[in-house]
């Protein structure tokens, strides 16, 4: 099953005007639970997703919120010129077509 | 310093001119609160607001909502604190609110002293800072030279708690600050109570936009109770709740950590804290820390002038062309480059000329997995970025004539490539801005980068 049907609310948002970050929200404790032990979420795997660097990546599994986080930099600055999203608000898709066993 | 046995406040709204539910409002008064507040600003409109010196929101929005805000505190008889006002909380956006509050003040017939705290910054203060190796980078940062501080349109300070208690000891009305820390505005009170500090920033994080921490609902206010042991926060509004879960993932949203949160004196922590339903809407919050720092530290925020900017927007339809469509680009941008060169006489680094391409990877750039799909249009963005209006409207114009007409080896004959979708093809867009500092200061005592000036709003009462 893909993560979007699974989840919630799957969303990306500046974190500040240099970060990005990315939120994953179960609805119910059982699929948190199905994802969180399926192990498909990983920093790796989301570096891969986002062209981005292992070790600039923050992974956190929040149990008592049913979410998972991921945080990146922003590959370019809020508002800076190229930066095609001011908010951030549109960089999640990739999160969606996770496939989760 | 009195210390209270518990502190009970409204959250008015999570941003000053989004909308105050007036009714919820007067309502939560039944709470009797010890005050409210609310945050005006945010960096997450970008850095024009910061450069330019100008608010976000109409000035009709805001003077609505500060109305509702003055009207109910002033009834209550208890503070109002808002925080960076006018988006940045710069002097300029400060000023701006304060003109606001003086009209309200006017019209309504109401008597307000006003404790008005300034966070910009002066940028030789800054320099020194500096050269004392008192300013020190976050992660991720971009590059600090000495240049910075004077080539800024403005930087600010982010204040903590200090400011704001030196101003309700002082028995303001209301305090109007420039760029602060959004929970600061609710753990103020609490803290300098001696409620903990855990509990108080915990809750100020959690109702700091308002009633985003929900479920249920639109509109309301959110109120919090920080006693010795828990925080409770409760929202007044129709159909509106708080849960375990909706307060426990609130402390995600626009965080890079959901656990641990720096503020200038300390880190509020998380990792610790239960939620626990009351009833059907209300949350107790235990366990959260706050681990004082051992460093007293002032986050930064500048803006500085990348240039000003002219744009064309159009597309592009022909198979032929959006199928080697970044050859096509290529050749056009190359094109423009010389004639820049050549009539303009602008060196490379004098200007600039970003391409937005709608339909492909406009919104993700280098990190859209799906570039290599071809649309059946594209929408194309072409930015001018120049030291002067003039030169970007020339560039932009300069632009136009390639993207027009520039051809593909199918056709034979002229062609006209590209559709315009405004006539001139360009918009004058003004001055841009990028942000500059992600940076800490560490200053030699805690109320040097805050200036504070009490102003009496309406006549004084007796």
């Amino acid at each position: 099953m893909k993560l979007a049907e699974l989840s919630s609310l799957i969303r990306s948002k500046n974190a500040g005007p240099f970060t990005l970050t990315f939120d994953i929200v179960l609805p119910n404790e059982a699929d948190y639970w199905r994802v969180k032990r399926s192990g498909v979420l990983t920093v790796k795997r989301f570096a891969e997703l986002f062209r981005c660097d292992m070790a600039a990546v923050k992974y956190f599994e929040c149990d008592n919120a049913r979410a998972f986080k991921f945080s990146m930099p922003r590959p370019i600055v809020q508002g800076d010129l190229g930066d095609g999203d001011l908010h951030g608000g549109q960089q999640f898709i990739p999160l969606m077509n996770i496939e989760i066993p | 310093m009195n210390n209270m046995s518990e502190v009970r406040y409204v959250a008015a709204t999570g941003a000053l001119g989004v909308g105050v539910d007036q009714a919820a409002l007067m309502s939560s008064l039944e709470l009797k609160p010890h005050f409210i507040a609310a945050d005006a600003g945010t960096t997450d409109a970008g850095p024009f607001s910061l450069g330019s010196g100008r608010a976000a929101f109409a000035r009709e929005s805001v003077k609505r909502d500060l109305t509702h805000v003055l009207v109910a505190s002033r009834e209550a008889g208890i503070p109002a604190l808002i925080g960076s006002a006018g988006t940045a909380g710069a002097d300029a956006h400060v000023d701006w609110v304060l003109d606001i509050a003086r009209e309200i003040v006017d019209e309504v017939g109401l008597s307000v002293r006003t404790a008005v705290i300034r966070s910009q910054q002066n940028s030789a203060y800054l320099l020194q800072l500096y050269r004392e190796g008192r300013i020190r980078p976050l992660d991720p940062a971009p590059p600090l030279d000495e240049k910075l501080f004077e080539r800024s349109s403005r930087i600010v300070g982010m204040m903590g708690v200090e400011p704001l208690q030196a101003a309700l000891e002082e028995g303001a009305d209301f305090v109007l600050a420039g760029r602060c820390s959004d929970p600061a505005l609710y753990a103020a009170l609490p803290t300098m109570r001696g409620l903990p500090p855990g509990l108080a920033w915990h809750a100020g994080k959690v109702t700091e936009c308002g009633t985003m921490a929900c479920e249920g609902g639109r509109g309301g206010v959110i109120t919090g109770t920080i006693r010795e042991h828990e925080a409770i926060i409760r929202p007044v509004g129709d159909g509106l709740r708080c849960t375990p879960q909706s307060v426990a993932a609130h402390s995600l949203y626009e965080n890079a950590d959901p656990y641990l949160h720096k503020e200038c004196s300390g880190t509020l922590d998380l990792s610790g804290s239960q939620y626990i339903a009351v009833d059907e809407r209300t949350v107790r919050i235990t366990g959260s820390a706050f681990h004082p720092a051992a460093e007293y530290t002032v986050k930064l925020e500048g803006a500085e002038l990348i240039g000003h900017q002219s744009v064309m927007i159009g597309g592009i339809r022909d198979p032929y062309i959006v199928n080697r469509l970044d050859q096509w680009l290529g050749e056009v941008r190359a094109i423009i480059d010389r004639s820049v060169e050549r009539l303009l006489g602008l060196s490379p680094s004098e200007w600039t000329l970003t391409v937005h391409v709608y339909g492909r990877d406009a919104i993700m750039g280098r990190m859209e997995p799906e570039r290599s799909a071809v649309p059946h249009e594209v929408g194309i963005v072409v930015e001018a970025t120049a030291g002067t209006q003039d030169t970007a409207t020339k560039i932009a114009q300069l632009a136009r004539q390639p993207f027009l007409h520039h051809g593909v080896p199918e056709w034979m004959g002229g062609i006209t490539s590209f559709a315009c979708l405004h006539n001139p093809a360009h918009i004058e867009r003004g001055a841009v801005y990028r942000f500059n500092l992600n940076h800490i200061a560490i200053p030699h005592t805690q109320m040097e980068m805050f200036r504070t000036e009490i102003v009496q709003l309406g006549k004084a009462r007796a």
